[in-house]
C-alpha cells in the first residue's frame, strides 16, 4: 500500500564482476535458510510429540481411524499392484543367472528377502508418499490458505493436535500394514513367474524362501516401514502447514512434500540398512549377513 | 477528535504503538487504537492497508514486531499459544472469506466451538445451532457442505459460528462484503442488536460506508499503518482530512485515474 520499503539483503544486487563474493553470499543465505528450516521443522515435531505424549483424546482417536480408512483402505489396490509386478520382474531378471549356475531352486530365497527387506517397504513408502502424502499436503495447505487453520486457533483448538496428530498416527499405523500387503503380493508375483513360467518346482521355492527369511529380516522390513510412515506423515503435514499463498502455494507445497519425503525415505533406508547389518553382525557374529 | 462517551468507558482492547511488517512490507507502523466496551468500532481503509492484519493481532494469530496490545488491561501480545486460549474463548472472529471447515457440513461448523468447549449435551448444542443459523437467515441449510454455498451464504454461516459461544467481543472482517443490500442490512441490524441486547463489543472492518455509518459508535480510518482519523460517524463526515473525505465519498484522485488515460 505504501512504499516505505527497506531493501532486504537478498534484494541488494551483487555486482557481476565479483562472482566469488556472490557465490559465497548465496551459499551463506542458503545455509541460513536451511538451518532455519530444520529448526522450524524441529519445533513443529516437538509440538507433535508433545500432543502425542499428552494423549490425543477421544476425538483425535476418532479422527485417526477416519484417516486410517482414508489413507489405508483406499491405498490397498495400488500398493498390491506395485508389489505384485515388482516381485514378478525380480523373478524374471534373476532366473536366468540362477539357472546358469544351477541354483534356480534358490530363487525363492532371494525374492522373498529382497521383497521383505527392501523393495516392499521402499515401494510402499514411495507410493504412499505420492498418494497419501500429496493428498494430505494439499488438504492442509488449502486449509492454511483459506484461513481454516487460523479459525481453529481462534476457537482454541490446537491445529497440531486436531489435524496433524491423527494424520501422523494414521501413517505410522497403516504403512506397516500396507507394506505387509505389498510384501505378500510381491512374493506371490515372484512365485507365479518362477513356478508358473520358468518351471521352478513348488517345494524348493518355498523351502528356500523359508530358509532365507528369518524373523530378523521381517522385523527389519516392519521397522523400516514404521520409520517411513513417520517421515511421510511428518513431512506432508509440515509442508501443508507452511504452505505459501494461493493455489500456486498449494501446488508447490505438494511437489516439495513428495520430493522431500522421497529423498528422506531413501536416506533413512540407507541409514537403517547400515545400522541393521551392524546389529546383525553383533547378534550373530558367525552367520553371514544376508543383504 | 474524541469519541462521544470515551470518559465513561474504559478501553477493552488497546493497541499501543504497534509495528508489524512482512519482510520489506510495513503494514502497521506505530498504530495506537482504543476499542471501548459495549461499543462498535468500525475500521475503514483501502484494500491491502492492513485491516485484517489489525484484527488478527487481537486474537494472537499475528504478533507485533514492536508495541503492546492489551485486553482488559492484560498485556496479550507476549502471551504464549496456550495462555491465549482463555482470551480467544471470549472473542468471536468472522473471517473475511468465512474460513468454514470444508470437511464439515454447516451444522457441524457451527457446532464446532460448542463441542470444543464441552459441558453441553448434543440436544442443547442442536438448539443453539438452529437458533444461530436462524439469526443469520440460514435455517434449513444445516446439511449443506460449504463448497455448495455462495460466498454470502458462507459468510452468514461463519457469522453464526462466530456468535455461537456468545462471545463478549466479536471481530467482523468485512461482514457485508458480497451480500446483497437487503442481506447486508440484516447483518447491520444483527450487529446493532448484539450490541444493544447482549452488550457485545464489536470491531467491524469494512469499506461499505453505509454499513459503517449505520453500526458505528466510533469510526477509525487506517492509512499508511496508522490511524489517521477517529470519531463518530458525524465527526468523520465533517472531517477536513482529504484522504478521509475521498474514501467515504468514494472519489479517486487524479493520480489514481492517471492509468486510465492510456486507454
Ligand atoms: N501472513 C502474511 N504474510 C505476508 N504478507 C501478509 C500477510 N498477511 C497480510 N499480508 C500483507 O499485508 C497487507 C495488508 O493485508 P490485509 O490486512 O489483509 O489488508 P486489508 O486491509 O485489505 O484487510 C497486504 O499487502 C498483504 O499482502
Ligand atoms: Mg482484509
Amino acid at each position: 500500500m505504501h512504499d516505505k520499503r527497506i531493501p532486504m539483503p537478498d534484494e541488494i544486487t551483487l555486482r557481476p564482476e565479483r562472482p566469488l563474493l556472490a557465490a559465497v553470499t548465496n551459499l551463506g543465505a542458503w545455509t541460513t535458510e536451511s538451518i532455519q528450516a530444520v529448526g522450524d521443522f524441529g519445533v513443529f515435531m516437538f509440538s507433535v510429540l508433545h500432543w502425542i505424549i499428552r494423549g490425543p483424546g477421544r476425538r483425535s482417536a476418532r479422527d485417526t481411524f477416519a484417516q486410517m480408512y482414508e489413507m489405508g483402505t483406499r491405498s490397498i489396490p495400488v500398493v498390491m499392484i506395485t508389489g505384485g509386478f515388482i516381485g514378478a520382474v525380480l523373478a524374471i531378471e534373476t532366473y536366468p543367472q540362477f539357472h546358469q549356475i544351477g541354483i534356480a531352486n534358490r530363487l525363492g530365497g532371494v525374492i522373498v528377502v529382497s521383497v521383505v527387506k527392501q523393495l516392499g517397504p521402499i515401494l510402499t513408502a514411495v507410493m504412499l508418499a505420492g498418494r497419501v502424502g500429496g493428498a494430505m499436503t494439499a488438504e492442509l495447505g488449502t486449509m492454511k490458505v483459506t484461513e481454516q487453520i487460523d479459525a481453529l486457533r481462534t476457537m482454541a483448538a490446537d491445529p497440531v493436535r486436531t489435524l496433524v496428530v491423527p494424520r501422523i498416527l494414521a501413517c505410522v499405523l497403516m504403512t506397516p500394514v500396507l507394506t505387509t500387503y505389498s510384501d505378500a503380493v510381491g512374493i506371490l508375483g515372484g512365485w507365479a513367474v518362477a513356478v508358473g513360467v520358468e518351471g521352478v518346482r513348488n517345494y524348493p521355492f518355498w523351502h528356500y524362501a523359508q530358509v532365507g527369511t528369518d524373523l530378523y529380516a521381517i522385523n527389519v522390513g516392519l521397522i523400516k516401514s514404521i520409520a517411513f510412515g513417520i517421515v511421510i506423515g511428518a513431512i506432508a503435514c509440515y509442508k501443508g502447514f507452511r504452505c505459501g499463498a494461493g493455489a500456486q502455494g498449494v501446488g508447490r507445497a505438494c511437489t516439495e512434500s513428495f520430493v522431500t519425503s522421497f529423498c528422506i525415505i531413501l536416506v533413512v533406508n540407507f541409514i537403517l540398512a547400515v545400522a541393521f547389518n551392524n546389529i546383525f553382525v553383533i547378534l550373530w557374529p558367525n552367520r553371514p549377513g544376508l543383504l | 477528535m474524541a469519541s462521544p462517551d470515551e470518559k465513561s468507558n474504559s478501553p477493552i482492547i488497546r493497541f499501543e504503538d504497534v509495528h508489524k511488517r512482512f519482510g520489506p512490507l510495513v503494514v502497521l507502523d506505530g498504530l495506537t487504537l482504543d476499542v471501548f466496551a459495549d461499543q462498535t468500532t468500525v475500521v475503514i481503509g483501502p484494500s491491502g492497508v492492513g485491516k485484517s492484519v489489525l484484527l488478527k493481532h487481537i486474537v494472537g494469530l499475528l504478533r507485533p514486531d514492536a508495541g503492546r496490545i492489551y485486553f482488559h488491561d492484560q498485556r496479550i501480545d507476549t502471551l504464549g499459544e496456550r495462555a491465549f486460549e482463555p482470551i480467544r474463548k471470549r472473542i468471536g472472529f468472522l473471517f473475511q472469506l468465512g474460513a468454514l471447515f470444508d470437511s464439515m457440513n454447516v451444522y457441524d461448523n457451527v457446532a464446532f466451538p460448542l463441542r470444543r468447549q464441552g459441558g453441553k449435551s448434543e440436544s442443547q448444542i442442536r438448539d443453539i445451532v438452529h437458533e444461530k443459523l436462524a439469526v443469520v437467515g440460514m435455517e434449513g441449510g444445516e446439511n449443506k457442505m460449504p463448497a455448495d454455498l455462495s460466498g454470502g451464504q458462507r459468510k452468514r454461516v461463519a457469522l453464526a459460528r462466530a456468535i455461537a459461544m456468545n462471545p463478549e467481543v466479536i471481530l467482523y472482517d468485512e461482514p457485508t462484503t458480497g451480500l446483497d443490500p437487503i442481506r447486508a442490512d440484516v447483518i447491520n441490524e444483527l450487529i446493532l442488536k448484539l450490541k444493544e441486547e447482549l452488550n457485545v463489543t464489536g470491531v467491524v472492518v469494512t469499506h461499505d460506508m453505509a454499513s459503517a455509518f449505520k453500526v458505528a459508535d466510533q469510526i477509525v480510518m487506517l492509512f499508511n499503518g496508522q490511524i489517521v482519523a477517529r470519531g463518530s460517524a458525524d465527526q468523520l463526515r465533517s472531517c477536513p482530512d482529504e484522504r478521509v473525505q475521498r474514501f467515504i465519498q468514494g472519489r479517486a484522485d487524479s493520480e489514481e485515474l492517471k492509468a486510465l488515460n492510456r486507454i
